[in-house]
């Protein structure tokens, strides 16, 4: 089992939603976060005072999924999320150690 | 607001049936007759100005400060509404408007003692006098809330309060006596219609006192104070901006042809004056901000606020552009240079705004309009009127704001601790907080 964490721009959760559910993976959590990696901020300026923000807001993307099918994920979600401009985001991919479904109490790859 | 209301008979006279005969008592006999027009007018424009504080000026501010301090911004619009409402019954209106004296009125209508169903004050005849009240009351109470405006993020509640009680008394009601009630500014013939002096130069030079005497805030310069949520800003220059309209219009004190030539010349203004300050950013910071275009709206606004009224509506578009590029400099290049942190720039905006208004009415004042002839109508002279009501009150809210804000320093401290303003007014004012 894998776990996948995908950090991407908002606006693109529709498209890596859909990606995601066309290879069956049917569930996912979504977070709102902020953050900056290369792309850093951006200058806001206010009645002649300029801020920089540095954290601009990302989706992070967690999906738990069979690892015969994580290689496969990652490929979509890189793809769907994709704009080519920087800041377009980073995908990470950890194992899983154990995983329990809480209403039925199925455990591991059954609770996927 | 000019002395004496200039009644177009035209407008009245359809109306004439409809108007209450005052079948007075003795003491008010014979001294005026109510119209059911004007009356309707003035309670609608009185409702008007009353939603530019609440929740108009309060979404208008609240959306330019950081999110730990949204409440706090809007508690102090709140508490000038609660606050300044009775002191006006108490003795404001009393000592504002009543007696003609050249400092001060009288305190014949403390706590309106000896108004009646039928009585009237001599500034608006054909309304009640409660209505003329209650519309006065209503300058009174945004003109003290805009002042929190240039200390947002840090004053203490506590001393807002004791603060605004003090301006009221000696800022706000001297200045309205001395424009409006019969004193000395009106008798030397300062043209103020909607209170270019009396509302926002004055709150504009309190605002700046009050921000160099309490010190920037934490983080002025180094740190992102940006806006929490510029919606709302938006939301309330909308109401503004309609109050607006009762603002101007019922300066007029009646329902007449001189009131909807203010209310067109106020909209023009704020249209003007928000183009020109979005062009200005376009041209120089490349994009125009939406807080740029309210400015600038909000701007025009209170430029145009003496002066309508007194000119024609192409006046209006004049006096806008002029406001949105002396503003704009005003909140940019001016706060910069001088190091001060208006937060709200309630000096950039109204107090240059009003200043420049004020300065402008006695260019384009037009007899045909407002019954007094201006500088390009041939009378300089009144531009030098003009100039000396913006020195007097200049001079009157600048020293007065100071020497309140050390005295209300010996009771409480006037500013947060740094503690208190790093966490936020929300919490430490008031023990709330958006979540």
């Amino acid at each position: 089992m894998k776990l996948v964490v995908a950090i991407i721009k908002p606006f693109k959760l529709d498209e890596v939603r859909q990606a995601l559910t066309a290879i069956g993976v049917h569930g996912m959590t979504v977070t709102e976060v902020k953050g900056y990696g290369r792309q850093k901020g951006h200058t806001e300026i206010y009645r002649g005072a300029e801020y920089v923000v540095n954290f601009l807001p990302k989706l992070r993307i967690e999906i738990a999924v069979s690892a015969d099918i994580a290689d496969k994920a990652v490929e979509v979600i890189a793809s769907s999320a994709r704009t080519g401009q920087i800041g377009d985001g980073k995908i990470f991919v950890t194992p899983i150690d154990h995983a329990l479904r809480i209403r039925t109490g199925e455990t591991d790859s059954d609770a996927l | 607001m000019g002395a004496l209301s200039f009644r177009a008979a035209t407008l009245a006279a359809p109306f004439s049936l409809a108007t209450i005969s005052v079948l007075a008592t003795p003491a008010f006999a014979g001294t005026s007759e109510i119209s059911a027009a004007d009356t309707a007018w003035m309670i609608v424009a009185t409702a008007l100005v009353l939603m530019m504080t609440l929740p108009g000026l309060a979404l208008f501010y609240s959306g330019m400060v950081r999110k730990k301090n949204v409440l706090a911004t809007m508690a102090q619009s709140l508490a000038a509404v609660a606050l300044i409402s009775i002191l006006w019954v108490a003795f404001g209106y009393s000592l504002a408007f009543v007696g003609d004296g050249p400092w001060i009125g009288t305190l014949d209508r403390w706590f309106l003692t000896g108004m009646t169903m039928v009585s009237v004050n001599p500034a608006a005849k054909t309304i009640p006098e409660s209505l003329f009240m209650l519309y006065q009351m209503t300058f009174a109470i945004i003109t003290v809330a805009l002042v929190a405006g240039s200390v947002a993020d840090r004053m203490r509640f506590s001393a807002y309060l004791l603060f605004s009680i003090g301006w009221f008394v000696l800022v706000y009601v001297p200045l309205a006596h001395w424009v409006w009630g019969g004193g000395f500014l009106g008798a030397a013939g300062v043209l103020d219609f909607a209170g270019g002096l009396v509302v926002h130069l004055s709150a504009g030079a309190g605002g700046l006192v009050a921000a160099m005497v309490l010190g920037r805030r934490h983080g002025y310069g180094t740190e992102n104070l940006s806006p929490f949520d510029l919606s709302l800003a938006v939301m309330g220059t909308g109401l503004l901006w309609v109050g607006w309209f009762g603002f101007n219009g019922g300066s007029a004190l009646a329902a007449n042809s001189r009131a909807v030539m203010a209310i067109t010349a106020t909209h023009l203004a704020a249209c003007a004056g928000a183009l020109t300050w979005g062009a200005v950013e376009w041209a120089i910071q490349r994009k125009p901000s939406v807080l740029g275009m309210i400015s600038g709206a909000v701007a025009g606004l209170g430029t145009i606020t003496p002066a309508s009224g007194f000119v024609a509506p192409w006046h209006g578009i004049v006096i806008g552009v002029v406001a949105g590029l002396v503003c704009f400099w005003a909140c940019t290049w001016l706060k910069r240079r001088f190091e001060y942190d208006d937060s709200l720039d309630v000096f950039g905006v109204h107090g240059v705004g009003g200043m420049t208004g004020i300065l402008l009415a006695g260019v384009f004042a037009t007899a045909s309009i407002g019954g007094t002839s201006g500088l390009i109508e041939g009378n300089p002279h009144l531009l030098l009127i003009q100039l000396y009501g913006v020195g007097v009150t200049l001079a009157w809210s600048a020293g007065i704001t100071y020497a309140l804000l050390k005295l209300v320093g010996v009771f409480v401290p006037v500013r947060v601790s740094l503690r208190q303003e790093m966490e936020g007014l929300d919490i430490s004012q008031h023990g709330e907080a958006l979540q």
